[in-house]
């Protein structure tokens, strides 16, 4: 479904991300973990055209989206949900919500999202009419998740998604991820937390300064020396 | 000891300004929400809006409601060949870059204009029929001051509806916020800023025509300073806070006509230096302006 090919992202002189490549079939949950500044979000938003690629190629269901606008990669059905969630603090949550389905014109498919984000995430309906920066960080990363389901994604794309949560929201969160996963949406999940990523996915990609440097199924990651002692702190 | 009669003349005068202001600063201020730039030349939009009417009128003889409409078209197809031209390749450069390129674009504009125009003064008569005079208890309000006062407020309503009921609206208000969030939902930036543009030329199309009728002449800078003052007044309001430039372009209409007001005749020519002294008082004790928020993630 997404295929990454020799990706490289550079700041200037210095590369970010030097020549990853990496592949996602349809249906599969994947994670790639790595630390602060492995040059993850980076990745992230080549991928989703935020920035340019300075050079690789970027397939997602069948298309070529190199280096093509952000909405087009939304509207083709490859949506981010970012890191530090970027909601529209002053825009209602009704408005996020509906801003998520901005690529969608069809009013009564809006509606159907909207009733259906809802109800996976009740605290929002409580809370529509309000300014979306009156909710807590925890209700924040659930609107941001709602606000890219608007659009009926095929692939979802989530930066650190449990970043500055409580345990019991990050549990949360990765149990929403779990109830997209059976649904079957493919589900790309960039996280520091490997140990709750490792158990969410299907596969993993490790990755360290701009490249990867480990990938694999996630039972046999989680049982890896190297990533043990770099990532789950240990023992566990 | 000024009489009430005065004094109210002064205020519709300073409410009128204010009006003016307020529909020339809305347009500095959603271009600046969104792109954090500051158009300078968009005073000049207002200019060119001015020749194009007087042309129409004088030498096609069209009238006015249709000179209006035809010279709001121009000058929005010119406000868009300008964001295309001179700000869509500078979309990434810093704030300081693109102020000196909309500076540029603003100087450009001024000498076309003396070029096609010539740098003479020209009057500009509104009909008599906008001029005549009403009493209404003790104020004297002129057909086109109430037609100003009312448009205002119109173009205000609608401006408000479409911000936050249309789609287009919601994005405007999410880019402004948030660009790079704004394009992970799937949100055409260009086209955003188009509209801001187009919104904003439009709109300084009409305060050039009432501004021009308050004058009664038409020259190639005539938009220029009225432009800054509505610049300032965006500033006070806290730039990128629409209800913040509307307030502040009151605040500055009605202070300046007051000060003109007031002041012996000998210093009225001070009253442009005297709103630019206000702006940076504002800024002293609020350097966001008065309804101007903290600065979120952008880029
Ligand atoms: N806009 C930018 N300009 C210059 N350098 C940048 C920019 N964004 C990121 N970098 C640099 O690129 C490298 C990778 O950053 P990136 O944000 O992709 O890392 P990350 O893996 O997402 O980190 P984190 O876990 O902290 O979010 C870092 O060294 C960072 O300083
Ligand atoms: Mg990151």
């Amino acid at each position: 479904m997404l295929e990454i090919k020799d990706l490289v992202v550079r700041y200037g002189g210095i590369s970010a991300v030097k020549g990853i490549s990496l592949e996602i079939a349809e249906g599969e949950t994947v994670a790639l973990i790595g630390a602060n500044g492995a040059g993850k979000s980076s990745m992230l938003h080549a991928v989703s055209g935020l920035i340019k690629t300075a050079s690789g190629k970027i397939t997602f269901d069948r298309h070529d989206i190199t280096g093509i606008g952000a909405d087009r990669i939304v509207s083709l059905g490859l949506v981010q949900v970012p890191e530090g969630r970027q909601i529209f603090t002053r825009l209602s949550v009704d408005e996020n919500l509906r801003m998520g389905a901005y690529v969608n014109r069809d009013k009564a498919d809006i509606e159907r999202n909207r009733a259906r984000v809802l109800d996976l995430f009740p605290i929002l309906k409580e809370r529509a009419k309000q300014s979306a920066g009156t909710l807590s960080g925890g209700e924040q990363q659930m609107l941001a998740i709602g606000r890219a389901l608007m659009s009926s994604p095929k692939m979802l794309l989530l930066d650190e998604p449990s970043m500055g949560l409580s345990p019991i929201m990050t549990e949360e969160v990765f149990g929403v991820l779990r109830g997209l996963k059976d649904q079957g949406i493919t589900v790309f999940v960039i996280e520091q937390n490997a140990y709750d990523a490792l158990e969410l996915a299907d596969r993993a990609y490790i990755m360290e300064t701009g490249t990867i440097t480990l990938e694999g199924k996630s039972s046999d990651l989680i049982r890896d020396e190297r990533v043990k002692a770099a990532y789950l702190g240990g023992d566990i | 000891m000024i009489n009430s009669a005065y004094f109210m003349s002064m205020l519709i005068s300073g409410l009128k300004l204010g009006s003016i202001y307020a529909i020339v600063a809305i347009g500095y201020s959603i271009v600046y929400g969104i792109l954090r730039l500051i158009n300078f030349a968009h005073g000049d939009i207002m200019t060119i809006g001015v020749y194009i009417i007087l042309m129409l009128m004088n030498q096609a003889g069209v009238p006015i409601p249709a000179a209006l409409l035809i010279s709001v078209a121009f000058s929005v197809g010119v406000g868009l060949l300008i964001e295309r031209l001179a700000y869509r390749p500078l979309r990434d450069a810093s704030e300081e870059t693109t102020l000196i390129s909309s500076l540029a674009v603003s100087a450009l504009l001024q000498n076309m204009l003396q070029m096609v125009f010539s740098a003479q003064r020209q009057p500009f008569m509104l009909p008599e029929a906008l001029r005549t005079t009403h009493k209404i208890g003790i104020v004297n309000l002129s057909t086109i001051n109430i037609i100003t006062f009312i448009s205002t407020a119109i173009f205000l309503v609608i401006l408000h509806l479409v911000l936050t009921k249309t789609r287009i609206g919601t994005a405007m208000r999410a880019c402004s916020e948030n660009l790079r969030a704004a394009r992970l939902m799937g949100v055409n930036v260009n086209r955003v800023v188009m509209t801001a543009f187009a919104i904003g030329s439009g709109l300084a199309v009409i305060a050039g025509f009432l501004l021009a009728g308050e004058y009664k002449t038409v020259y190639p800078s005539l938009g220029f300073v009225p432009g800054l003052k509505a610049f300032c007044a965006a500033v006070i309001g806290g730039i990128g806070s629409l209800g913040g430039a509307v307030t502040g372009a009151f605040i500055i209409g009605i202070a300046e006509m007051l000060f003109a007001g007031l002041v012996p005749t000998t210093m009225t020519a001070y009253r442009d230096a005297f709103v630019f002294l206000l702006m940076v008082i504002v800024l002293l004790f609020r350097p966001n302006g008065l309804f101007g928020g903290s600065e979120t993630a952008r880029s």
